[in-house]
């Protein structure tokens, strides 16, 4: 056949790519893969282990590569979503930039790169933690929850609380305790994160069909969900120090930031309906990502100090 | 796309189409030399300090 032949196809199959690299790095969705490095990392240090830093330092870039993988997955198969809402819109394959089938092939030979170099670089239960990792969010998460279940992103979260468990297991070879409750901290602080999102961008999950819980319960509910999840982040904050793998020093800190959560969550759950600016839901998403940053900061401090054999 | 078929067979790329190539070409072979480097300083410190402490 002719390249004349193929003309009288569907240009956008065989039309020659003008996406740039810029395009591809945005498939890894860098602003949510920062996030993971930080909580792996902070999962490989607390886990105090003696590691060469090299070993160390690539098993957070492969770690970071599996969840930019997850992200062109996410973007792959989400990409009609994406056109109908104003904050993804813009995304290469929504935007035409890189067609379906490219993010795919980009996310799964990635996800397969990252997996087999984070198992030679760290150990096997690593790689294995994070193709599970990636599986959970391109598959559990993206196709199967997201369109079908307001529990989409409880369970969903999971996903994104797995890193600093895989960090931890880069550097001991094991699963511990204490990435486990990091891994709590992260699974419960979601919900309240992406509802307080949910409720003052509840008209782009409408006109998308994704049933987020204020669009399939209502507000109301919502709101009270929200203030129960508060709770559950709250708790989790304090237990390092409750179960003694953190000094007092950040048992204070998280303490107060979880004082500071459950206020802004408070703030939500009386937030009146006739109020359509929700202010306090917007306060309540930017806090969490401070709540977020601040608490596994000092996860990290208090390790690093620890390791020089400074406690409070 | 299509229309920059010519009738010699040839795909005749337009100026953007260029510029996107190279741009991913560019981070292809950067891409591509880091993991060579990973790889090789993998190799080095997974071989430990006896690296020359091998019978000739």
């Amino acid at each position: 056949m002719s390249l004349a032949e193929k003309a009288s196809y569907d240009a956008s199959t065989y039309r020659v790519s003008e996406a740039q690299a810029g395009d591809y790095i945005a498939l890894l969705k860098p602003r949510v893969m920062s996030l993971v490095v930080f909580t792996a990392l902070v999962g490989l240090v607390s886990a105090q282990a003696s590691v060469n830093p090299f070993i160390a330092l690539f098993s957070i870039v492969a770690i970071a590569v599996g969840a930019g993988a997850s992200g062109s997955l996410n973007m792959w198969y989400d990409a009609d979503i994406d056109a109908v809402m104003t904050r993804t819109t813009s995304r290469p394959v929504p935007s035409g930039r890189v067609l379906p089938n490219q993010a795919l092939s980009f996310g799964l030979i990635l996800s397969g790169l990252s997996v087999m170099t984070l198992g030679l670089v760290a150990n096997w239960l690593a790689a294995s933690l994070l193709a599970f990792t990636i599986f959970f969010y391109g598959f559990i998460y993206t196709i199967w929850l997201k369109r079908r279940t307001p529990q989409n992103i409880v369970i969903g979260g999971a996903a994104g609380a797995f890193p600093p468990i895989v960090g931890w297991a880069a550097v001991t070879g094991d699963i511990g305790f204490y990435s486990v409750i990091q891994f709590l901290i992260i699974f419960l602080w979601t919900p309240p994160h992406f509802w307080a999102l949910a409720l003052f961008k509840s008209n782009d999950y409408e006109r998308a069909g994704v049933p987020m819980m204020p669009n399939v319960v209502g507000e109301a509910s919502t709101k009270r969900q929200i203030f129960a999840y508060s709770i559950t982040v709250a708790i989790a904050g304090v237990l390092p120090t409750v179960f003694g793998y953190a000094g007092y020093a950040y048992g204070i800190f998280a303490g107060a930031l979880s004082v500071g959560f459950l206020w802004y969550a408070w703030g939500v759950l009386q937030m009146p309906e006739s109020d359509r600016s929700m202010k306090p839901a917007k306060a309540l998403f930017g806090y969490s990502i401070l709540y977020l940053f601040a608490i596994f900061s000092a996860i990290m401090v208090d390790s690093v100090l620890a390791g020089f054999g400074y406690s409070w | 796309m299509v229309s920059a078929l010519e009738d010699n067979n040839h795909i005749a790329l337009t100026p953007q189409q260029k510029k996107a190539q190279r741009s991913r070409s560019v981070a292809i072979a950067v891409a591509l030399a880091l993991f060579v480097v990973v790889i090789f300083i993998v190799t080095i410190v997974k071989m430990g300090p006896a690296i020359m402490n091998r019978p000739f």
